[in-house]
């Protein structure tokens, strides 16, 4: 399992990375793997503005269904159109091609409030 | 927690384990959607060793095994097997089941994991002083179904059986001495193979088998490509389309309920008209149906699903449940599917979801 060093993460499995104001929201190594084969990612029409914590989206595997929820409050700038034709990419590059949704932060604070991949880390060993 | 004898083959391939029915089995390795591949183009090999083997030998073994399911078994010659279901006196399904004529005095009943202690009980307790035993040996053998076009040709280049083997037949042939039990039944509506040996052969003829077909691209296959690919080939599942208040009628097993024979339940079906119907449906959405879900007709509910899945086969979410049966809902009906808060529209058609390469 990977957890990239300068992403945040959650206990609900997303990550979260801030460039500009703009922070990019996927789903962990850890969560791709626990669904399995991703066949569908629900996500929200741009222009929606969403709050920290609550479902923004659903993501469909073969064997369950996952909502997704965002780190950080914010209006949704754009959203992974890849992810329509080839939900796989979240399996197989679930923090780069398989990115979900891009936000325009509305409270930066939020984002300290995440895990560091360090804690995120021993969060996941705790589960097992 | 059970763990098969292939445990530790399981681990070192690196498959996810689950519990599933007390035992801890793969639920897959490389994934779900590769794995379904490999069993519809190539082959694929699982682990059943959980499910359960009883025995059911003696003088008066046809009428007690005729008495105990709802097929009519007494015409059945050795080496040929049928599925069935047994039931309970209301005529509710306590668990389905294959049943093997090894011989004029001899039966094996194969049947499901989590069920064979609560079966094996139901049936030792109704002998009723028939001069025959029951034996649960499901500890004694393991048991390999190994699914797909290329499985009974790997099969063959492992162990020798008759390539005439018809389907749900079965043949005795033996691997490094040891007798297997050679039938041409599966779960995935692929041709193959299912292979049942004793327990501490169980890993040679595992290995033997994944040797043998690494040329055809043979993958070892979990319990999530096992239910992917008998809901595509509509069969039913315990704990899904049949359960403790799930009569076989009502399941659409009826050709299986056979009333030229006594056997027990038999009072309650017959004339019994099923309030429920199992239908069948595809969503033009891309959200999946999954177990429990409310079915709609005009808006209103009217069912649940009990299995739902997407299909790799038709690239669309499917699913199976029961809907009451006076909506009058039949294939080509348009019905929905309340999807978290959402209604999804779904298109009833017919069982199999594929007709894949099924050989009968």
């Amino acid at each position: 399992m990977e957890y990239p060093d300068g992403l945040h993460y959650t206990k609900d499995h997303e990550w979260a990375l801030e460039e500009e104001g703009v922070v990019t929201i996927g789903i962990t190594d850890y969560a791709q793997s626990e669904l399995g084969d991703v066949v569908f990612v629900e996500l929200p029409e741009e222009g929606t503005v969403i709050k920290a914590g609550e479902p923004f989206g659903v993501v469909e595997s073969v064997k369950s269904v996952s909502d997704l929820y965002t780190p950080v409050s914010g209006e949704v700038l754009e959203i992974n159109g890849d992810l329509e034709s080839e939900p796989e990419l979240v399996n197989s590059s679930c923090y780069d091609a398989g990115w979900m949704i891009k936000i325009a932060v509305s409270n930066k604070k939020e984002l300290g409030e995440l895990l560091s991949a360090d804690q995120y880390a021993d969060y996941i060993k705790s589960l097992k | 927690m059970k763990r098969t004898v292939l445990y530790d083959r399981h681990v070192a391939l690196g498959a996810r384990i689950v519990p599933f029915g007390g035992w801890e089995m793969p639920v897959q390795y490389a994934g779900v959607l590769a794995e379904h591949e490999a069993v519809r183009k190539r082959a694929g090999l699982f682990d059943v060793c959980h499910m359960g083997e009883v025995f059911i030998s003696g003088p008066d073994s046809t009428a007690f095994v005729n008495g105990i399911q709802t097929n009519n078994v007494a015409g059945m010659a050795a080496g040929q097997i049928v599925y069935s279901v047994l039931c309970d006196e209301k005529g509710n399904a306590l668990d389905d089941l294959l049943v093997y004529r090894m011989g004029p005095q001899s039966w094996l009943l194969i049947v499901n994991a989590g069920n064979c202690e609560k079966d094996y009980a139901w049936m030792a307790a109704h002998t009723g002083g028939a001069r025959v035993t029951v034996q649960n040996r499901s500890a004694d053998f393991g048991l390999l179904a190994l699914q797909g076009p290329k499985a009974v040709a790997i099969a063959a280049a492992v162990i020798t059986f008759p390539k005439e083997l018809k389907y749900y037949n079965f043949a005795l042939a033996s691997f490094e001495g040891a007798e297997v039990i050679v039938s041409r039944t599966g779960y995935t509506g692929e041709d193959g193979v299912e292979l049942m040996i004793p327990a501490e052969k169980t890993v040679a003829l595992w290995d033997a088998l994944m040797a043998a077909g690494k040329n055809a691209g043979i993958a070892p296959c979990g319990l999530a490509a096992r239910d992917l690919l008998r809901i595509e080939a509509g069969y039913s599942l315990y704990g899904h389309e049949l359960e403790a208040d799930i009569d076989p009628l009502t399941a659409g097993l009826g050709w299986v309920v056979k009333m030229d024979h006594e056997f027990i339940g038999k009072g309650a079906l017959e004339g019994l008209i099923p309030a429920r119907k199992k239908i069948a449906f595809t969503l033009e959405g891309k959200n999946i149906p999954r177990q429990g879900f409310t079915l709609l007709v005009d808006g209103v509910p009217a069912g649940a699903v009990t299995s739902g899945t997407f299909s790799p086969s038709l690239q669309k979410p499917i699913g199976i449940g029961y809907i009451a049966a006076d909506k009058g809902v039949s294939p080509g009906a348009t019905i929905g599917v309340d999807i978290r808060g959402k209604r999804a529209p779904a298109r009833v058609c017919k069982l199999p979801f594929i007709n894949p390469g099924v050989f009968k």
